[in-house]
């Protein structure tokens, strides 16, 4: 059961006081959009083995949404932020960067591989 | 024969004794004793017959990873199968039964299994029993369920009690052997908050039973006196009988406490507080839980006096049992000869000792000649013999199997290495490094399983970690509370490393197979795993038929799963596939350890989570008044609504058709609270739910109501209601009964995530207010009658789909004419404590005219009969508003909303989509049943009869006085008056008319009244 800490109101929160919501960053395509950019906003989404920027709504707390930059395979969370933005702060993207480099080279699956690693995911 | 001997005995009392009962007969133990020492006690060998072949098992092990001696204590309600006897503290008047035996456990029908043994092998079931396919589900499956098993779970709710409790900690150790204590010592010095949970109801682990010294005393001294500095101390919480079961994501672990105490205050059923399940959340855990002695795999290693050399030593001084008389010892290291030396110590024969080692122990080996043990060399054991226990061995030569010689004696203790318990290092993600030399699998500190922050989360200490000996496994707890004090941003503590004496193991054997090469047959009886029963040849046959993968031949076989979970077996198993694909073990790889380490009852997961309390029940304010009323109930999703109110000799659908008919004639009431009531509020309110609805809410004027339907992207339904405009910036959006708590998270998902500068506010005010419908033609002089202030609520003060604010009987509150029966229809809404008094006051004023409680199935049927829908009736998440011919209300104005671009999709606008119809039985008389689909000619992709359509809603109409029904029909709307055919389950047909959806009063002259 993942731990969380929600940047709108500081509570580390337990999995089960939380909602999933999926990747963050998604650029929503509405009416007039093509085919290919409508099936991407409803479906494709990035799934990687590294560094994931996933949305959660603390739900049974202060009910704020947030975004949580988690490595799906060793389940490190390199910080929350708040949701209310379209990319990740660039200070956390630069820690994380410094985090997977340190850890460079190690034997982990898919530690530093993440498709969403850094930048904009 | 096993019996209690004067030797030994440090756990129990042996001044007093303690009657049990086992399979019915009665016997005695001492207070301290398991199950399992008491029956060997008595000299009960035999305790359970095996999941497969029902082939004779005793007890194999002395703790937890028994994998024979499973029974079934209790009686009734209160049996809890599957338990180790050898884990199971004996208590006056325990009762235990043997499992999987069929008359007596002496003579098992089942065992003719094991005579065609050669015939079962791993996958038989898969192979033979596959046609024809109906046959497994209803012959083959419950004839092997009932043939191969374990105990059966009792059929009756479990009287006792189980609890729950969630804790915070520094760190936890698992695992109150010296390792754990050291750990936990030296963390609570550093200044961590500790807890350390030990399984057994006994502290110290192996140390007090091996001989070992600390500190120049007996291990058990400085056990004993370090965990009562433990207890001493503010800083540690200590919990015996508690097993770490599962090690989560970010360091949440579960263990249960196992209790079995009178609950306080007493119980008139006498039930006992049984468990309690910890739920903790440990910043570091210590992984100390020791390490499982691992069996040789020989021919007939199964048979009850085949046990682990360890478990005979726990056996001997922990219990004052010697559970076997005359053993063969068979060794791959020196722990064989230090077993031996103990049973002559205590004046127990040793048939012989049998090493595998061609070069023996040297000054052990020699001590051991000289007080008379035949030592044999190069050697192991190459049959076994005896019905139901072993009355001799053959023994052989380990390369080629060539017999030596025959002994008698009554079992076979193996000394065959050890196991690490690394599941809890491996449940959250550690990896394991193969040690060559120790042969054994390690907990590798170079690839732990970290916890949110990074950083390692799981430390091994001790024998866990692979640190055998006394002297490392101090220095490792000592290691392992230091890192985790240090990881903790805690200052080192000053913690002295106590000097150690213990009995080294020597050098292993390569060998874990004997003989090397077997023949078939010795191989059907070379048992690697057995409580799951899989053989030698099994493992062998798996990846023969390609099962390679260790995962793969997991599976095939059974090896080392459920509550196994390769104790046992694990090593074995892998040494087996190593053989048969002629690879190293590191490159056979191991299987995924996973949660729990062993079993946890679902009491216990359950907690109090059961009967009323397992999900809360919502009610409204009214509900008391439905339950005096005699209401039958109806759940819609959390909350319980009438569904009906009978009178006396009335049936629930009698009352529903009654009610329908009093709203349609007279007058009804109807508890609506549980209907969702959202406030959207602020400067771009409007704006927001003209994003959130197919229509236009914007333009709505304050005061008016308004249908709306909400999509999701897709395009497909997924709430409706009425919104309010209640003031220039806000809005009351009423959802459906399901839909409220979505339908607001829905809301502030896109408020907050996608147009989080737009200003609005959302609250879901459900709960807040009692909202009561009055519907009728008598509807206006009810009201009239109850006395409405500051409104005006005559047809033209108050037309359909208006609502105002007004003192209602004296309650504040707000009227909205809105119908979903189809009646003249007003809804009340006051603050929900005041409900159960307007209610009251309307059955009080309303009863001249004769207004009657109705319940979820009349409001069913008034809308069915207006062909209104229902979401989640008539929709399923595949259904456009064009398919329920709302089409028109999406504006064509709005260049955006949630859900246009979906619609765009070409084949959500085909022309042969299921849209909403009307359905009449052509007979009048027979009602379709919901679900029915209707067929036509020819075939789908899958050759099956085309479906064209189906039944969403059906009642028989007591307005009509004739069944009515909706249905979703491909081109519906375009075949009015055109006859279908519908299947029902009983492979009927029935025969219906497409009709209009509005079956009564379809210009909706009585709604406006």
């Amino acid at each position: 059961m993942l731990r969380l800490t929600c940047p709108h109101c500081g509570i580390t929160a337990e999995e089960t006081e939380l909602r999933p919501g999926g990747e963050a960053h998604l650029e929503r395509a509405g009416p007039g959009a093509s085919d290919e950019g409508f099936e991407a906003w409803l479906f494709a989404r990035k799934n990687p083995m590294g560094v994931h920027f996933e949305r959660w709504r603390h739900l049974y707390g202060c009910g704020k949404w947030f975004i949580a930059a988690r490595h799906t395979v060793t389940l490190e969370v390199f910080g929350t932020y708040p949701a209310q933005t379209k990319a990740p702060p660039a200070d956390l993207v630069e820690r994380i960067r410094a985090r997977l480099s340190a850890r460079g080279g190690q034997a982990e699956p898919g530690a530093g591989a993440g498709d969403g690693e850094g930048g904009k995911a | 024969m096993s019996r209690r001997v004067t030797f030994g005995g440090r756990l129990i009392d042996r001044h007093q004794t303690m009657p049990f009962v086992f399979d019915g007969e009665r016997m005695c133990g001492h207070p301290g004793d398991t199950l399992a020492s008491a029956l060997l006690a008595n000299g009960i060998r035999l305790v359970g017959r095996s999941f497969k072949y029902h082939r004779p098992r005793g007890v194999f092990a002395a703790g937890i990873e028994e994998p024979n001696a499973l029974v079934t204590v209790g009686e009734g309600p209160r049996a809890t199968p599957n338990l180790r006897a050898t884990v199971v503290p004996l208590v006056p008047d325990l009762a235990a039964r043997s499992q999987n035996r069929w008359p007596s456990l002496g003579f098992d029908l089942g065992a003719v299994a094991d005579l065609a043994a050669r015939f079962l092998p791993a996958g038989f079931y898969y192979k033979t029993f596959m046609w024809p396919r109906w046959a497994w589900e209803k012959i083959y499956e419950p004839l092997i369920r009932r043939a191969a098993g374990l105990g059966p779970a009792p059929a009756a709710p479990d009287p006792d009690h189980y609890e729950q409790i969630h804790v915070e900690v520094d760190v936890l150790v698992a695992g109150g052997g010296v390792a754990g204590l050291m750990a936990a010592e030296t963390a609570a010095r550093a200044g961590a908050r500790v807890l350390v949970m030990e399984a057994a109801a006994h502290w110290g682990g192996r140390a007090p039973v091996e001989g070992e010294e600390i500190d120049g005393r007996p291990a058990e001294i400085w056990v004993e006196e370090t965990l009562a500095r433990l207890t001493a101390s503010d800083k540690v919480t200590v919990r015996s009988r508690s097993l770490v079961a599962g090690v989560y994501d970010h360091g949440h672990v579960v263990a249960v406490e196992t209790l079995d105490r009178p609950l306080a205050g007493g119980s008139l059923d006498g039930a006992v507080l049984r468990q309690r399940l910890w739920h903790i959340r440990a910043r570091r855990i210590v992984n100390a839980c020791g390490a499982i002695e691992r069996p040789l795999v020989f021919p007939g290693n199964d048979r009850p006096g085949v046990m682990l050399a360890s478990a005979v030593r726990d056996h001997l001084i922990n219990w004052g049992v010697a559970p076997l008389e005359r053993p063969v010892i068979l060794t791959v290291n020196d722990e064989g000869y230090h077993t031996a030396e103990l049973l002559l110590e205590a004046g127990i024969a040793v048939a012989a000792l049998v090493d595998l080692r061609p070069k023996g122990a040297g000054a052990l080996e020699r001590a051991l000649r000289a007080r008379g043990v035949r030592v044999i060399l190069g050697a192991g054991v190459t049959a076994t013999h005896g019905r139901k226990g072993v009355k001799g061995v053959t023994i052989g030569r380990v390369k080629t199997g060539e017999t030596l010689t025959r002994l008698a004696c009554d079992g076979v203790a193996m000394a065959g290495g050890w196991s690490p318990s690394v599941h809890l290092w491996s449940h959250a993600g550690g990896k394991l490094l193969w040690d060559e030399a120790a042969q054994l699998f390690r907990p590798d500190p170079t690839r732990p399983p970290r916890g949110g922050d990074g950083a390692p989360l799981v430390i091994a200490a001790g024998a866990a970690a692979g640190d055998l000996e006394i002297g490392a496994a101090l220095a490792g707890g000592r290691a392992a509370g230091l890192e985790a004090a240090e990881a903790l941003g805690l200052e080192r503590p000053d913690m002295p490393l106590p000097a150690s004496r213990g009995r080294p193991a020597g050098t292993r054997s390569g060998d874990w197979v004997v003989p090397r090469r077997a023949k078939a047959a010795q191989k059907e009886r070379m048992f690697v795993d057995l409580q799951n029963d899989v053989k030698l040849a099994d493992l062998e046959l798996a990846v023969r038929e390609g099962y390679e993968s260790v995962e793969h031949a997991k599976r095939y076989t059974t090896w080392g799963m459920a509550t196994d979970q390769a104790k046992t077996s694990g090593i074995n198993g892998l040494a087996a596939l190593s053989l048969a694909r002629g690879a190293p073990i590191p490159a056979i790889g191991t299987t995924t350890f996973r949660p729990p380490f062993a079993p946890v009852t679902f009491g216990a997961i359950a907690g109090l989570a059961r009967g009323p309390l397992f999900k809360p029940l919502r009610k409204t304010a009214i509900d008391g008044w439905h339950e005096a009323a005699g209401a039958v109930w109806e759940n819609v999703a959390d909350w319980r609504r009438p569904f009906s109110y009978p009178r006396k000799g009335e049936t629930r659908e009698e009352a529903a058709a009654r009610e329908v008919l009093a709203v349609r004639q007279k007058v009804g009431m109807l508890d609506a609270s549980t209907l969702g009531k959202i406030l959207v509020k602020g400067p771009d309110a409007g704006r927001f739910l003209d994003m959130l609805y197919i229509n236009t809410m914007s333009t709505l004027p304050v005061g008016r109501c308004r249908y709306g339907v909400m999509l999701n992207e897709q395009g497909f339904v997924i709430d409706d209601g009425v919104v309010v405009r209640l003031a220039e910036d806000s809005f009351l959006c009423h959802t459906t009964t399901g839909g409220a708590g979505h339908v607001h998270g829905w809301m502030e998902e896109w408020l907050q995530t996608e147009w989080w500068d737009w200003q609005v506010f959302t609250l879901d005010q459900t709960e807040a207010f009692a909202q009561i419908a009055v519907a009728g033609p008598k509807a206006r002089e009810v009201l009239v009658a109850l006395g409405v202030k500051g409104a005006d609520i005559s047809p033209e003060g108050l037309p359909f789909m208006h609502s105002c604010a007004a003192e209602i009987a004296g309650i504040p509150g707000r009227i909205h004419r809105i119908s979903f029966s189809g009646e003249l229809s007003f809804e009340l809404a006051v603050p929900a404590d005041r409900g159960l008094e307007l209610w009251e006051k309307l059955a009080e004023v309303g009863a001249p005219f004769g207004i009657t409680p109705y319940g979820t199935e009349a409001m069913h049927i008034l809308r069915a009969e207006k062909g209104y829908i229902i979401v989640g009736d008539e929709t399923d998440g595949t259904v456009t508003p064009h398919d329920l011919g709302l089409g028109r209300m999406i504006s064509k104005k709005k260049t955006d909303f949630i859900g246009k671009r979906g619609l765009e999709r070409p084949f959500l606008r085909r022309a042969d989509r299921w849209r909403l119809v009307g359905l009449e039985p052509v007979d009048g008389q027979t009602l379709l049943p919901v679900g029915a689909h209707a067929t036509d000619h020819g075939i789908n992709m899958f050759g099956q009869r085309r479906a064209i359509g189906r039944v969403t809603t059906s009642h028989f109409s007591p307005t009509l006085g004739r069944p009515i029904a909706l249905g979703l029909v491909e081109r519906g709307p375009e075949r009015l008056g055109e006859e279908i055919d519908f299947l029902t389950t009983e492979g009927e047909t029935i025969r219906a008319r497409i009709v209009d959806p509005v079956f009564h009063d379809r210009e909706g002259r009585r709604l406006h009244g």
